[in-house]
């Protein structure tokens, strides 16, 4: 059970980010959203996880990123923030002790929870991205509608992705 | 103490996301700030060859457009030679050229990656160090004018700081006048087809369709093509106004690159550093 798990992450985690460098990365809404959809893999990491680990994981995916975008530090951040916004959500709105379901999916928690869920994580992912890359704030407005868009273009993507792999085993 | 040491591990999580966090603003600072010398990025070797292998199908694709550019660089390149053999043909003066090299040299390179939907942009080329290429070398586009200038090399590749990027800014002047501005891109404009030319003094009249060319103050060859005027006065000031350029370069389908090694940048490096800096 457990070393399923693992190997599903991992697969995940190649699937993913092979799919945003080789596929998203040249993607762009008239150069306004642009998808950043490996976050779904940090979105979908076990509930067990340890915090420690979890941030680790979002350091290397982060860091991986970058080196792909050629944005030192500017991914690894985002993906920190996303880890630390999935820890508190996940705190406040989930049953400590037991988890019935060993994953945060669609399917496992309901279409509500898991929206709001991706809202939160994505979006203040977006937000941290965007304003580090451009790094400076006399484009302010710009960049916050840049990262306005382009979350809800992530968005869009992650739950269809969702609706489509891990719908039909909860219903 | 002890109590110090449970509310830390009762609060791991914002203790951790500190450490993390801090540690990524810290990478992207520093990677604003200098050059980089920590290779996490595409002229690494393993990344490198992930989009030198990827390139190959792209390539394939883009042959026609590539063999057209190619072809009409040539014809102009035989017209050049035609023009110069015409002017041999007066024998008796015998030119000795003390130089006896040309300025400029240019070393063709394959793109194989590039961006252009980020606010700061980077092309990897697979030329590197051991081609003789250094930070700071000019790169422009065969017969369509400027991309940018070398940020990083590594021993057989190295990456370019695009023209779309928010540190590039590239002195321009316009063709037949004497105007001249500094050229940037993406401000309130992430459209890679357009940049924007700053401080454009007010008494010089453009016109749309102007062609606009890099000045005598910029790194690269003077006259190096840019693009032409498709908004002649975006905003003015009292003695300043913005210009808006259609680029001619096509960032979208770059394909081959030239690198151009200045003879003499070295030599006026060296120069200019004697100068007492009081900016």
């Amino acid at each position: 059970m457990n070393s399923k798990l693992i190997l599903v992450n991992i697969v995940r985690w190649f699937v993913l980010l092979l799919f945003q460098i080789l596929l998203l990365r040249n993607l762009s809404f008239y150069n306004m959203a642009t998808p950043f959809v490996y976050v779904l893999f940090l979105l979908l990491l076990p509930f067990g996880i340890p915090n420690l680990l979890l941030y680790l994981i979002a350091f290397i995916t982060g860091l991986t990123l970058d080196a792909f975008y050629d944005t030192l530090g500017v991914h690894t951040a985002a993906c920190v923030m996303l880890a630390f916004v999935r820890i508190s959500f996940i705190a406040v709105t989930v049953n400590r002790d037991g988890f019935d379901e060993p994953e945060p999916t669609l399917g496992n928690m309901g279409f509500k929870w898991f929206l709001f869920y991706a809202v939160l994580c994505v979006f203040s992912h977006h937000i941290v991205l965007f304003f580090l890359e451009t790094f400076r704030l006399t484009e302010f407005s710009y960049t916050l509608l840049r990262s306005l868009t382009s979350s809800i273009f992530t968005l869009f993507v992650v739950i269809l992705i969702e609706f489509i792999f891990y719908n039909r085993k909860a219903r | 103490m002890r109590n110090l040491w449970i509310f830390i591990s009762r609060y791991n999580a914002f203790f951790f996301f500190i450490i993390f966090f801090s540690l990524g603003i810290f990478l992207t600072i520093k990677n604003n700030a200098y050059q980089r010398s920590v290779t996490v990025n595409s002229t690494n070797k393993v990344v490198g060859d992930v989009y030198n292998n990827l390139n190959v199908l792209k390539k394939y694709i883009n042959l026609g457009t590539v063999n057209d550019s190619l072809a009409a660089e040539n014809a102009k390149l035989k017209t050049t030679i035609l023009a110069m053999q015409h002017v041999d043909t007066a024998k008796d003066v015998l030119v000795k050229d003390t130089a006896g090299v040309p300025q400029y040299t240019y070393l063709s390179a394959r793109v194989i990656k590039n961006s252009i939907t980020n606010r700061n942009n980077f092309i990897t080329i697979n030329k590197g160090k051991a081609d003789g290429l250094a930070e700071g070398m000019p790169v422009i586009s065969p017969g369509r004018g400027v991309v940018g200038s070398i940020k990083d090399v590594s021993e057989h590749l190295a990456t370019i700081q695009s023209l779309l990027h928010k540190n590039t800014y590239i002195s321009v002047s316009v063709k037949n006048t004497k105007a001249f501005g500094s050229m940037v891109w993406g401000e309130n404009n992430f459209d890679y087809r357009k940049a924007q030319i700053k401080e454009i003094p007010n008494h010089f009249k453009l016109k749309l369709k102007d062609t606009i060319i890099t000045s005598m103050y910029s790194k690269y060859p003077l006259g190096t093509l840019v693009g032409v005027v498709s908004n002649p006065g975006i905003s003015q000031g009292e003695n300043f106004k913005t210009v808006e350029v259609t680029l001619f370069n096509d960032f979208s389908s770059l394909q081959y690159v030239y690198v151009i090694k200045n003879k003499f940048a070295k030599e006026q490096e060296e120069l200019e550093a004697k100068l007492p800096n009081e900016q």
